[in-house]
């Protein structure tokens, strides 16, 4: 097969710090996504440990009142937004186009201006702490516990323009999914034979686009009844506390499905390929993602079961509750049977990918007691629900995230994590959770309430919270050894060819680390997986891809490389868009605007100007700058 | 009785069922625990019943898929890099028959929550009726038809149905006593109604469940059901105006309660002390725990608390009254003297 002529782009300015500030390429962006998210995990996970130190034993001094209040709303605001889904987004950002046969994501500045706005407000939200006092009325925030009234600083105020600065990045982000996944696939990759993880990124997608006007509006509302004298949560002067609960909610459950849909995609793309079988039921596993993205939108109100709802509200809300344990189970039956008769391969990606699946379950169980009303009266509030979530949320969404970049590590740096500490990780990070999380069933059925500072002792809750807390640390030490490894490994890993586990996607076939185009002739698609039937079904090849950069894997020695020409006499030209500065400077714009409507109005001007600026010079720039040709 | 027509069938199946698996973690723990599974009412044995059923489906399937994925995970793992086994793309009947069997199984999950639903959720004509308002970060109990007012205990004579009706004065909470059955919000600017009812003396530990402000924590509470004769004699001494103190230190107390703060957020009934902020403290030295059951009612305590309430419950908004060691002493053989 003779190879095309192909004219290969000059990345520009591909070292230094500029060329980070400046990129649109999705592949540094979903990076800058991970790191983002690692630093933030620190902070995170430090806040959880100072959680677990202070509930170790009954009537604990280490973190009371406020600052307890502020730490555990930090926590679950940091977990949520500014870890599990920017870990997502970046995984995506990296992945989906390397998998769909695209050389960048649909909108690669919108891109850029996503990563921004995540860590300028994930910077903005944790300001908070050195500038009057955090957030400490909950991840939830239930009104009328943030009105000005009984939450006088500032710590609301950041929090409400931290989750709208944030809410701003995860729309921008998901309109560019949206659009790169259905509009940008390689010739040949039908819907049905789209990788599973682009698929529940598409829903995930999409949920974010119809959840987040939800809280978007419910934290405006807000803001004006703190600043403005409006009425909407105020039930003194006829406002309704259980309207944020509802807008809320509305998000906030769609929110956990946003959470763990990428992470079930993440699955199933791990498992087939370590057990070396294609996924079992591949349209039961890709629509049943569609439909827990529907079912996902009648479930809000199980938060809300204690609030006094009539009978058939409540019944309905259980319903759907119970109902998106339909989809959610034919996915683990489909796992199971996708490992079973494989040919199983227990490296990292797939002991993490397994450990999903397992944690999973026990967490999907869980939620079928707090579906059921009368039980949920009882469980509601308690160390119970703390459990539940945390095993679909740490043991579903983290684990499968940890495996993913166990996964894609050999892509993304051209190096493997180091098996052994892997292993060495996945057993601390197994048992530690399981110590960790484990008891807290049984401390809310023991009747232990959440999220209170402390406890009274003589209550049988003192053993397990010293276990869970001894948990804690062994899992905060499984992350030492993941860091060490990753660090290690950037060094001195062992070399990754461009296709090490024997995959299945597109993203198999560029070298590793891909270069910044990705595809010097994009692929055509034949099959649900086309690098794996070229391999071993005899399918045709995609496209002479990997021919064309053969030796020539490493970044910055793509350019020069020659071919004959293959029918065509038009040479092809790939255009990259050009790096920019502006969506980094509309995103700091916003984030200063959003510092002066809640410290010093000085910044307000400040922002508008940063903010006008970067709009106006984003607009004037052209996308593509001049290609650079280098064919002979 | 409502509960006569409640029955789930193979309920002492599931309770026995959960109480097996559940003891079998919680031995030694779980008889001084607030328990859902040691309920004393006839809401919360539904509940647990309900509690256990689900249990045993979920222990099933636990048991079931994790098996199957262990086994799959042993069973198929392969040192040989080379091996490709059968290609198996799916297998229809398969799946529709665990799409089938999991539907089915939610469905009877959901009669069963609907019946034990409606079954507890309405309380029985014949309940008292006790007015609950959460305040930051305390109770008061008014029980109206009886014109006694109280705080963070609540007496009930044991086999009567109580109706609570809950609001609260400032941010939501949540009123829960585990044994005792299913909690129930305490919104600002509504009634919430919530029954229970004790078939056994004693005294539950309760506490607030809805985040409320820096002592979330400290919002506890306590319910004593006692007999139906004990309860009348409570409720007589409950209407009665405070006791005028007699031993000499307890006057000082009431010169020291009736000059100082204290009037102005406490009411004692009888006497000028007519302030609402604060509980009410007509019959405080027959109540059990003070601070919202954070502590027993002992003097040593009442002393620590009226030195310094900050240090014992964050945020309060009963302030550090810098009282000498003299006045302390005297306002506690005073409160104490209120029975």
């Amino acid at each position: 097969m003779t190879s095309p002529t192909v004219a290969l782009p000059r990345a520009h300015a591909e070292r230094g710090l500029l060329s980070w500030l400046t990129t649109v390429d999705h592949k540094r962006v979903g990076i800058l996504y991970m790191l983002g998210a690692a630093f933030f995990a620190l902070i995170g996970g430090l806040e959880a440990m100072l959680i677990r130190t202070q509930l170790a034993v009954p009537n604990s001094q280490v973190l009371v009142g406020d600052a307890y209040n502020q730490v555990l709303t930090m926590h679950g605001t940091t977990m949520v937004f500014l870890v599990v889904m920017p870990l997502l987004a970046g995984l995506g950002n990296y992945v989906i186009p390397l998998m769909i046969g695209a050389r960048d994501m649909a909108y690669p500045r919108l891109n850029a201006f996503g990563v921004w706005m995540f860590m300028l407000g994930g910077i903005f939200l944790n300001l908070s702490f050195i500038l009057g006092g955090a957030p400490d009325a909950g991840w939830f925030g239930y009104a009328p516990l943030t009105a000005k009234t009984f939450s006088r600083g500032t710590g609301i105020d950041f929090w409400i323009w931290g989750l709208q600065l944030l809410g701003i990045s995860s729309i921008t982000s998901s309109i560019n999914f949206v659009t790169t996944i259905l509009l940008l696939r390689a010739p040949g990759l039908t819907m049905n034979r789209l990788p599973l993880f682009a698929w529940t990124t598409l829903v995930t997608s999409f949920l974010i686009l119809f959840a987040m006007p939800s809280i978007s509006a419910a934290l405006f509302l807000l803001f004006l009844d703190r600043h403005l004298g409006t009425h909407f949560f105020n039930p003194a002067a006829g406002g309704d506390p259980l309207l944020w609960q509802h807008l809320f909610w509305f998000f906030g459950h769609p929110e956990v499905y946003i959470m763990i849909l990428p992470a079930m995609g993440i699955v199933s793309e791990v498992l087939p390929v370590f057990s070396r079988k294609p996924i079992f039921g591949y349209t039961a596993v890709a629509y049943s993602s569609v439909a827990i993205g529907f079912i996902g939108f009648t479930v809000w109100a199980h938060h809300m079961f204690a609030v006094g709802l009539p009978d058939v509200v409540n019944a309905f809300f259980s319903a759907g509750s119970l109902l998106v344990a339909v989809p959610t189970a034919v996915k683990v039956f489909n796992w199971i049977s996708t490992i079973w008769g494989g040919t199983v391969r227990y490296r990292a990606p797939f002991l993490f990918a397994a450990a999903f699946v397992a944690l999973f379950v026990i967490g999907g169980l869980g939620g079928l007691f707090l579906a059921s009303v009368p039980v949920d009266w009882q469980l509601t509030d308690t160390y119970f629900v703390v459990a539940h979530f945390h095993y679909t949320l740490f043991g579903g969404s983290m684990f499968a995230i940890v495996a993913a970049i166990y996964y894609w590590f050999p892509k993304i740096t051209g190096r493997f994590l180091d098996e052994r500490l892997g292993r060495l990780h996945f057993a601390l990070q197994f048992i530690g959770f399981n110590l960790a999380f484990f008891p807290m069933h049984l401390l809310g059925l023991m009747g232990m309430p959440r999220r209170v500072y402390t406890y009274a002792a003589g209550l049988g809750w003192e053993s397990l919270n010293l276990l869970a807390t001894v948990g804690a640390f062994i899992l905060a030490l499984s992350f030492v050894v993941f860091f060490a490894n990753i660090a290690r490994s950037l060094v001195a890993g062992e070399r990754a060819p461009n296709d090490p586990w024997d995959g299945h996607t597109l993203e198999w076939l560029t070298p590793s680390p891909p270069p910044p185009y990705n595809f010097a002739r994009i692929p055509v698609v034949q099959s649900r997986r086309p690098v794996w039937d070229t391999k071993y079904t005899g399918n045709p090849h995609p496209r002479p891809v990997v021919e064309v950069l053969s030796g020539n894997g490493n970044k910055g020695d793509h350019n020069g490389h020659m071919g004959d020409h293959e029918g065509d006499s038009e040479e092809e030209h790939i255009h990259l868009p050009a790096p920019s500065l502006w969506p980094l400077v509309l995103a700091a714009g916003l984030t200063v605007f959003a510092l002066g409507l809640v410290t010093h109005w000085i910044f307000v001007p400040v922002g508008l100007f940063l903010f006008a600026l970067g709009m106006a010079r984003w607009v004037q720039q052209p996308l593509f700058s001049e290609t650079h040709k280098t064919s002979s | 009785m409502p509960f006569a027509r409640y029955r789930l069938k193979g309920r002492m199946l599931c309770r026995a069922a959960a109480i097996g698996v559940m003891l079998g973690l919680l031995t030694g723990c779980a008889s001084q625990s607030p328990s859902i599974l040691q309920p004393v009412s006839p809401k919360g044995r539904a509940e647990a019943d309900l509690f256990g059923f689900i249990l045993a489906i979920t222990v099933f399937t636990f048991i079931v898929v994790e098996a199957l994925l262990l086994y799959a995970i042993v069973r198929f793992r392969t040192r040989d890099p080379k091996a490709i086994p059968r290609q198996i793309h799916g297998n229809r009947a398969l799946e529709f028959l665990w799409t089938a069997v999991t539907a089915i199984g939610m469905a009877l999950i959901f009669i069963l929550t609907w019946r034990t639903m409606t079954a507890i959720s309405t309380p029985p004509a014949d309940a008292l009726p006790v007015k609950v308002i959460g305040y930051q970060w305390w109770w008061e109990f008014q029980y109206p038809t009886l014109g006694i007012v109280t705080a963070n205990e609540l007496v009930i004579p044991v086999g009567q149905p109580i109706r609570l009706i809950l609001t609260s004065g400032d941010v939501i909470h949540s009123f829960w006593v585990p044994r005792l059955g299913g909690k129930t919000d305490a919104i600002p600017g509504r009634e919430n109604q919530l029954w229970l009812q004790a078939d056994v003396e004693g005294t539950y530990y309760g506490q607030c469940t809805e985040l409320c402000g820096t002592s979330h924590a400290n919002m506890r509470l306590r319910v004593h059901a006692v007999s139906r004769e004990a309860f009348d004699r409570w409720v007589e001494a409950q209407r009665a105006p405070a006791v005028s103190p007699t031993d000499p230190l307890a006057q000082q107390g009431y010169q020291v309660f009736m000059s100082k703060a204290c009037v102005g957020c406490h009411v004692i009934e009888g006497t000028p002390a007519q302030g609402r902020a604060g509980p009410n403290l007509t019959h405080m030295g027959s109540r059990t725990t003070i601070a919202a059951g954070l502590l027993e009612n002992t003097p040593e305590n009442m002393a620590r608390w009226l030195d310094n309430p900050q240090a014992i419950k964050p945020g309060v908004r009963m302030p550090r009254l810098g009282l000498t060691p003299e006045e302390i002493e005297a306002l506690v053989a005073y409160l104490a003297s209120l029975k």
